[in-house]
């Protein structure tokens, strides 16, 4: 396969550890009284879109920022748990660079861009030191210096951490930042807004069409450029750990306006998350990662145990990550550990009243280290699994099982995170970048504040330059018009269908097709038996929609309607991407391809490249386009964590 | 296995928008796991008025893990319900009993104006930090993250700051609805860090004004403290008073000498 002409990756020249640096030293720069004359619009307040509408605005750009949700303070990033990594190597236990370049290159089965993930790596320590001016009370040890943890796939210690809400603090760092600049007028934000469209005039990205929430008017806001910070897809599982709001239509309208979407089937399934406990459910919780570094997961070697948990002696538990990874262990990768759970289940050996979970078990380290050191640790993961499982992790242990958390896929990017859209970019956990197949943890929080604070406000300025005493594009064209009509005539059709199914019932439904055939295993036959399943039900979702309320005040049913529409069409898509990747990697497990024990099997002859889907007017239709990946640093090996 | 909740009646606040007159409505709901969270039973119920053709309940929620802040329910006049330092949707039906009576109500207060039935507009809270909630420290310059050591048990007590979530309850609970503890929550995170110190005097002083504008003010009820989902200490507004204090004396001192 050949690379599309249209998918340069414009990763710079010279050797891996220069290209960064000499991007910026031949990057066009937009001199500082000049910067005020152009207006860049954020879309997303996370992380990702945060940081960098405060940078931006630091330099003196005029920023616009957009969010579904009332606050900046709000979004999803609040919500993570573990911890971020950098390679400080403050511990001098061998971290460098290098290193973290490299465990994240493997740890992606060998499917990201080896230029983008070195400058992440290189940035890493950037944003440790920028969080910590900026306050974030990460956590020390008591001599005062910064204390770390280890996270899954990685041998050294390299993650910070602030308690059990890391994402909390550096989200309240980064909307600090971001608050300060609003105060003093650098940014204009706009809440509770929601994009529903992407204006392309001339082959550029020329703004977007919003709707205010508590109104429901459409409007336009046009700006030089437009940056999608707009988070992941793991909610079209509808089961998932992700915040309730999280959903696909920021980059899902700009994928129908002609971004390439990149490596949809690569989701991300969590291996601790807490089961099911009901039918009607509506959200799953995480259980941080951080948790195996203390907790040892097990299930009965026995099919169907009987016996309460404290009868089974040692001799009948199967510490199965221990016994499968030796050298990893309980802190073997994501995708490694959640397949070795769902196996454990189906095999009849799962736990719980629904059987359909794994044990994570303190006993050993609170015998080892003491009840205190194991609360001041995991104290609020503690509580929090107390309130909703009712049950005590001090005295019994966690159950667990693996659940949709993160989406390594999404809008394709280049080295300067640009779309297929001239002047659109991705940030954050919106695009596809850096994660390959697999991400590691602590790794999406590195690189949100990575895209936002480091790389885009150097990028940008690069396709800025040369529009210097442009105006901003006006609203009232033509093109500007035809999307505000028709995202109108969208919303007002979803309240005209008048059918008898809510927008919950649809999702429910087809999120869990999607977890049937396109989750933790997937099959030839079951994706095409899930494309078939789709198709009807989408055909249903148009006919027997029903949305009460009208399209004039806040009305979170319409809202979801719109979000159902684009996952189910992203839903088609994962599923197609899945079919065309006759391979297994990372987190695409495709049971026909797997090693005698059960191994991912990669096909690097034929699949060593990233998928970029383009529109063409129906999800069934998209157009497979290939970004060949050139491994120059790192040899393609047979990723091993026995 | 779980067990079902059965005759539930359900006193909730229907209002269509901010200038519309609000009342309560009544719905009996059966059949609820009690595994399920109070947010689930809102769910469930949603769906059935849904089904029903009626329009359900909005309602602010998003993390549904106690930590975006964004739920915000009076549950039987209790701000996040009946569970200490537990927010909203955290809070599990294995909480109540079959037959209960629940009354759901939006935060009420003057500085937070109802959007629509449960949904209130919080963004005052996003103002106070505009005023000075913040380190000046821009993208770039910030030196090496372990040159200034924090001790431990510093860094522990801003982090125990930190660990507010915005949500409002302690405004809600107040019956001054005043915004003393999620001010003072932030002022103590930063005042309290080395870093925080520049902009020491400058800070508390914005941020209570600004505080001022928008919300009623304290006079030591101490209701706030009890419906914090994270339990922050009051402790936190003596060091706010204190530091305005000396603001005010020393910020007078600074511009003087500028002059
Ligand atoms: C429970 C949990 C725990 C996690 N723990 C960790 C961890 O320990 N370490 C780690 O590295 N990663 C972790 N992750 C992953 C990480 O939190 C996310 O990948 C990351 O925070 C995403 O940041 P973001 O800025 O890209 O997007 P988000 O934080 O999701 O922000 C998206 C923003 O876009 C806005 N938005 C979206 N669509 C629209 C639209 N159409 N119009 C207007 N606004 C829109 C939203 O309002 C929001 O402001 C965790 C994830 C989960 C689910
Ligand atoms: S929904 Fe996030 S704190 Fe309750």
């Amino acid at each position: 396969m050949t690379t599309d002409s249209r998918l340069n990756s414009k990763a710079p020249q010279g050797a891996i550890e220069d290209k960064w640096n000499n991007y910026k030293a031949d990057v066009k720069l937009v001199n500082p009284n000049n910067k005020r004359k152009f207006k860049v619009i954020v879309v997303g307040t996370g992380l990702a879109g945060a940081s960098a509408a405060a940078t931006l605005a630091e330099l003196g750009y005029q920023v616009d920022a957009f969010t579904f949700h009332d606050s900046p303070r709000r979004a999803h990033s609040i919500a993570a748990q573990g911890g971020i990594n950098a390679a400080k190597n403050y511990r001098g236990d061998g971290d460098s660079v290098h290193r973290l370049f490299y465990d994240t290159v493997k740890g992606g089965d060998f499917r990201s861009r080896e230029s983008n993930v070195h400058r992440l790596a290189e940035v890493s320590v950037n944003i440790i030191d920028q969080m910590v001016a900026q306050g974030v009370p990460f956590a020390r040890e008591y001599g005062g210096l910064l204390d770390n943890r280890s996270f899954g796939g990685a041998q050294v210690s390299r993650t910070f951490y602030a308690r059990g809400q890391t994402g909390q603090q550096l989200l309240l760092g980064a909307y600090q930042q971001l608050a300060r600049q609003i105060g003093l007028g650098g940014v204009r934000l706009f809440n509770r807004t929601e994009l529903v469209d992407v204006v392309v005039i001339d082959g550029r990205a020329s703004g977007i069409v919003v709707r205010d929430l508590m109104t429901g008017e459409i409007s336009s806001h046009s700006a030089h450029a437009v940056v999608l910070a707009t988070g992941g897809y793991g909610n079209v599982f509808f089961l998932s750990t992700n915040a309730m709001a999280c959903n696909v239509t920021a980059t899902w309208r700009a994928h129908r306006k002609g971004a390439f979407f990149a490596n949809p089937c690569y989701t991300q399934i969590h291996p601790t998350c807490i089961p099911q406990s009901d039918e009607s459910q509506s959200k799953l919780t995480l259980m941080s990662e951080s948790l195996r570094n203390d907790g040892r997961v097990w299930v009965p070697k026995k099919q169907n145990e009987t016996r309460p948990i404290d009868q089974i002696p040692e001799e009948d538990r199967d510490y199965y990550l221990e016994r499968l990874y030796p050298s990893f262990g309980n802190l073997a990768p994501r995708d490694i550990s959640s397949r070795a759970a769902k196996r454990a289940v189906d095999d009849g050996r799962g736990v719980g009243p629904l059987k359909n979970g794994v044990y994570l078990d303190f006993s050993d380290s609170i015998n080892r280290l003491g009840k205190d050191v194991v609360a001041e640790r995991y104290g609020n993961l503690f509580e929090m699994y107390e309130r909703i499982a009712g049950e005590n992790p001090y005295e019994v242990p966690m159950r667990i099982y693996p659940a949709s958390h993160y989406t390594m896929g999404g809008l394709w990017v280049d080295y300067e995170l640009m779309t297929t859209i001239p002047g659109l970019y991705a940030a954050g956990e919106a695009n596809f970048s850096d994660h390959g197949a697999n991400r590691l943890g602590a790794s999406a929080l590195m690189q949100g504040l990575a895209d936002g604070y480091f790389v885009l406000p150097y990028t940008i300025g690069n396709y800025l330059a040369p529009m210097l005493n442009q105006g901003t594009p006006d609203t009232n064209h033509p093109e500007f018009k035809k999307a505000e009509e028709d995202a109108r005539n969208r919303f007002q059709g979803y309240l005209n269908i008048k059918g008898s199914r809510s927008p919950d019932w649809f999702h429910r439904k087809f999120g869990k097709i999607i977890w049937d055939y396109c989750g933790m295993e997937r099959t030839a036959e079951g994706l095409q038996k899930a494309l078939s399943d789709l198709e009807p039900l989408y055909e249903e979702f148009k006919t027997d929609l029903r949305v009460t309320g009208d399209g004039e005040s806040m009305n979170q049913t319409l809202e979801k309607a719109g979000r159902v529409d684009d996952f189910i069409q992203l839903g088609m898509l994962m599923c197609r991407d899945a079919l065309e990747r006759n391979e297994s990697c990372g987190g695409h497990f495709r049971a026909e391809y797997q090693t005698d024990d059960g191994e991912a099997q990669r096909d690097d002859d034929n699949f060593c490249h990233v998928a970029a889907w383009e529109w063409t007017g129906d999800p069934m239709k998209a157009i497979r386009n290939v970004e060949d990946l050139n491994y120059e640093t790192v040899h393609l090996a047979t990723r091993s964590y026995k | 296995m779980s067990n079902h909740l059965n005759d539930i009646t359900l006193k909730i606040w229907r209002q269509a928008g901010p200038n519309e007159r609000g009342r309560f409505e009544t719905y009996l709901i059966d059949q609820i796991s009690d595994e399920a969270s109070f947010l689930e039973m809102l769910d469930i119920l949603n769906e059935r008025l849904i089904t029903e053709g009626r329009e359900p309940v909005t309602f602010d929620h998003d993390c549904r893990e106690g930590i975006c802040g964004t739920c915000s329910l009076m549950i039987n006049g209790q701000a996040h319900g009946p569970q200490k330092s537990t927010a909203t949707c955290q809070l599990h039906m294995r909480k109540f009993q079959s037959g209960d009576q629940i009354v759901i109500e939006p935060w009420r207060a003057s500085a937070f104006p109802i959007i629509k039935d449960l949904m209130v507009n919080r963004s005052a809270f996003d103002r106070i930090i505009e005023a000075g909630g913040f380190i000046t420290a821009p993208t770039g310059g910030a030196p090496d993250a372990n040159l200034i050591p924090i001790p431990k048990p510093v860094s522990d007590a801003a982090m125990d700051s930190a660990e507010c979530i915005g949500c409002g309850a302690c405004v809600a609970a107040c019956p001054n609805g005043a915004a003393n503890l999620f001010t003072a929550a932030k002022i103590s995170h930063l005042n309290l860090l080395p870093q925080g110190q520049a902009e020491r005097y400058s800070r508390v002083e914005a941020m209570v004004e600004t505080m001022d504008d928008y919300f009623g003010s304290c006079t030591n009820h101490g209701e706030c403290e009890a419906a914090c989902p994270k339990s922050i200490s009051i402790d936190v507004i003596a060091l706010m008073n204190k530091d305005y204090r000396k603001a005010k004396f020393k910020n007078r001192k600074t511009s003087a000498r500028a002059d």
